[in-house]
């Protein structure tokens, strides 16, 4: 599937291919089903043998639209020595960290305790996949930095979590995802942005997860590509959700990263909410400023999978909108839908944009280096 | 400002229904009587609370009653002084909402009467569009079929949060009987509220049930184009109404991309979704969500890459512009045109082809 099925009109840029950048969203996986364990107490290997995990879908493993690949990744990203794609820090590193000059990875991993109904087993498997990105990861490749990964539906034991893992520089952010049992502006998560604030760690809500709503306004649709194209408008909801229930403002060093749903909707959000916050501000008294203003300030995007309109110009325009400050660099490494480093931006962006897209704006959020 | 010309045609008027009982008259005996008996209530759907700001402009809300409850009101404050030539009216009443299919039926067919009655049979401009009980396909084709029979009937006019996405292959006796009979599906704001009204549940503020509309009509146009809808009635139009326009450039960039990527899984997409938008689907005007500056509104213009998606529309009486700038600063006199007369006639057939009718 991973074939070039139209020329692209514009050059390459020669450049990039040996910039060094910082990928935003690699997906760690676990080589075997039960590498996990070593991490987890006793009762919980029983528990998961006999009742798995019990999440807000139907199916048990995985979402009910199959891929279009196996484990949505990359063909070619089979590691060697056997595992899924992306299980592998050997095969990382040389299939992708070193030939992209990758010097700033940041670890998402998907399949973890979110989106589990037991909230005591989904705390239990997050703090396991803490260790273990410290374990499999981050200890064995300086370049590596994890998320930390919380009960998302337990405000008070996510916020513990964070707190536990505040100030381990393994950690880089607080990952959420995007579709959870309520919008994410509810109160029921605050407790996991007040300690993200007091860690200093910026959250970053990632496309997917599963809440037991419908994936629609409209019920469930059909096609995995309605899925896949619908993160962006689960994505805008609860970036909605965030600024109308007043987060941002109350918490108000928090920074916030939207990983792979896209970009481009953003301005017209912003310019939706702003126009509608207008007329119904005294719904919402405790939004105090436009909203547009938060977001433009506040939140971080990453750029896989990039909008690909016919005209690159088009594209700019939205670039321009958003703030070349604030799009992180992604890869999404192993999936299919990888965007390339050495074709993203074609010839003509300034330096100083160049640099900051590849790698100046995600050691700003992150906090790393000068 | 913008100047509008004359001629042009509102694709978005909205007559309120002044209660339930307002409707009896065009019930039968036993409706008649389970509305009396039972006490049913009014059917007003939050989407749009009477006294909300957004549910009418100030200088629009009449001094009792719902927003858009008079046809006086409507002449004076939008088809007068917007000179159009049509203007098609969208009840909003909340008969979506109710569970029962009998109960849906009766109510639309007595809102389409209603709607006939007061408000076609009084201006010569207005158009209807048939609002139709979607919890079941065969009663909502037989409505379709029993109104269009009246010309002045335009659109076929669904909501865009339902009960399941409107690509659904239930649905399409629906957009077959509509492309049959020369009507347009018109997709209107607003929910049923069988489903929480976002995709990532329910919110606590009638505002971000608001916001949330741009993404729900996001959603459907993703279901009805890889549904294969176009495929399968390649005359048929779909309006968006009410729903924005500005998120649509960045949309189909999006979907066109995971379309080249996994078009294995839908095969019968055969066409770019940017094509099948350009040749079935269009977009009322308002609202506008754009700043106002005319540079920055140029280049969205410019990414739709086609003067021919939008149609006029007030959104009369809700509250998207003030004063009579309806039309966004800055537009070629060229694109006003397309925009008021040229785009509304090549979509609503029904418009032209009854004035051909009349004519002496």
């Amino acid at each position: 599937m991973n074939i070039q099925v139209r020329e692209r009109p514009e050059a390459a840029s020669s450049v990039t291919a040996k910039t060094a950048i910082a990928d935003c969203d690699i997906h760690p996986a676990r080589a075997t089903r039960t590498e996990l364990y070593p991490f987890l107490a006793k009762r919980w290997h029983e528990h998961l043998e006999t009742y798995e995990k019990h999440p807000y879908q139907g199916m048990m493993e995985g979402p009910p639209y199959p891929k279009a690949q196996p484990n949505a990744s990359r063909r070619d990203a089979y590691p060697p020595e056997g595992g899924p794609q992306g299980s592998s820090l050997s095969f990382m590193q040389k299939q992708h960290l070193d030939p992209n000059n990758v010097v700033l990875g940041v670890l998402n991993p998907l399949n973890t305790g979110q989106g589990i109904r037991n909230h005591d087993l989904a705390a239990a498997i997050c703090s396991a996949i803490n260790d273990w990105q410290i374990d499999k990861w981050t200890s064995k490749d300086s370049r590596l930095k994890g998320s930390i990964v919380v009960a998302n539906e337990d405000g008070p034991i996510a916020a513990k979590e964070i707190r536990k893992r505040a100030g381990d520089r393994n950690f880089v952010q607080v990952l959420l995802l995007s579709r959870n049992v309520e919008p994410l502006g509810q109160r029921r998560y605050w407790p996991i942005y007040e300690a993200a604030e007091e860690a200093g760690l910026p959250v970053g809500v990632h496309a997917f997860g599963f809440g037991g709503n419908p994936i629609t306004a409209s019920g469930w649709p059909s096609f995995y590509i309605e899925e896949m194209v619908g993160h962006s408008q689960c994505q805008q909801t609860a970036l909605a959700s965030l600024v109308l229930e007043g987060v941002l403002e109350r918490f108000p060093k928090l920074n916030m990263i939207m990983i792979e749903a896209g970009f481009g909707w953003a301005p017209s959000l912003g310019w939706r909410l702003d126009k509608v916050w207008q007329r119904l501000k005294s719904e919402v008294p405790h939004v105090k400023r436009p909203p547009s203003e938060y977001i433009r300030d506040r939140i971080y995007w990453t750029t896989q999978p990039m909008e690909d309109p016919e005209r690159r110009q088009d594209l700019f325009d939205v670039i321009d909108w958003i703030g070349w400050d604030k799009l992180l660099f992604a890869t999404d490494y192993p999936h299919w839908d990888f965007d390339d480093p050495s074709r993203v931006l074609p010839p003509g962006v300034s330096e100083a944009n160049r640099d900051a897209f590849y790698l100046g704006n995600a050691k700003k959020v992150y906090g790393i280096g000068a | 400002m913008t100047a509008i010309i004359a001629g042009g045609v509102d694709c978005d008027l909205h007559p309120a229904v002044p209660h339930l009982t307002s409707l009896v008259p065009y019930m039968n005996d036993y409706w008649r009587d389970q509305v009396i008996t039972r006490g049913m209530v009014d059917l007003v759907s939050q989407s749009y609370p009477t006294n909300s700001p957004i549910s009418s402009r100030p200088d629009w809300r009449p001094a009792k009653g719902k927003p858009g409850v008079n046809l006086a009101d409507m002449q004076a404050q939008a088809l007068d002084p917007f000179k159009v030539a049509y203007g098609i009216c969208n009840p909003l009443y909340g008969v979506q909402m109710v569970f029962s299919e009998d109960m849906q039926d009766a109510f639309c067919r007595a809102l389409n009467d209603w709607l006939a009655k007061e408000w076609l049979d009084r201006d010569a401009r207005l158009r209807g569009s048939i609002v139709i009980p979607t919890q079941s396909v065969e009663k909502s084709v037989a409505e379709i079929e029993r109104c269009a029979k009246d010309t002045r009937f335009v659109q076929v006019l669904m909501l865009v949060m339902g009960d399941v996405p409107l690509g659904k292959r239930a649905l399409w006796p629906i957009y077959a009987t509509a492309e049959r009979l020369g009507l347009p599906i018109g997709i209107h704001a607003g929910s049923a509220y069988h489903n929480p009204p976002t995709s990532v549940g329910w919110g606590s503020y009638h505002i971000e049930d608001y916001v949330a509309q741009a993404q729900a009509f996001q959603t459907q146009l993703t279901s009805v184009i890889i549904e294969g809808v176009f495929a399968r009635y390649p005359k048929l139009k779909m309006v968006m109404l009410e729903s924005g326009f500005t998120w649509l450039a960045p949309f189909l960039w999006r979907l066109h991309k995971f379309w080249r990527g996994i078009r294995m899984e839908t095969p019968w997409v055969d066409r770019a979704p940017l094509e099948i938008v350009r040749s079935n689907i269009r977009f009322s005007l308002q609202p506008i969500d754009a700043p106002p500056e005319p540079d920055v509104l140029n280049r969205l213009f410019d990414h739709m890459q086609s003067d021919e998606l939008l149609l006029f529309s007030t959104d009369y009486p809700h509250w998207q512009f003030e004063g009579d700038q309806v039309l966004p600063q800055g537009l070629s006199d060229d694109l006003v045109r397309k925009i008021m007369i040229d785009n509304p006639l090549a979509t609503y057939g029904r418009l032209t082809q009854r004035a051909k009718e009349t004519m002496p």
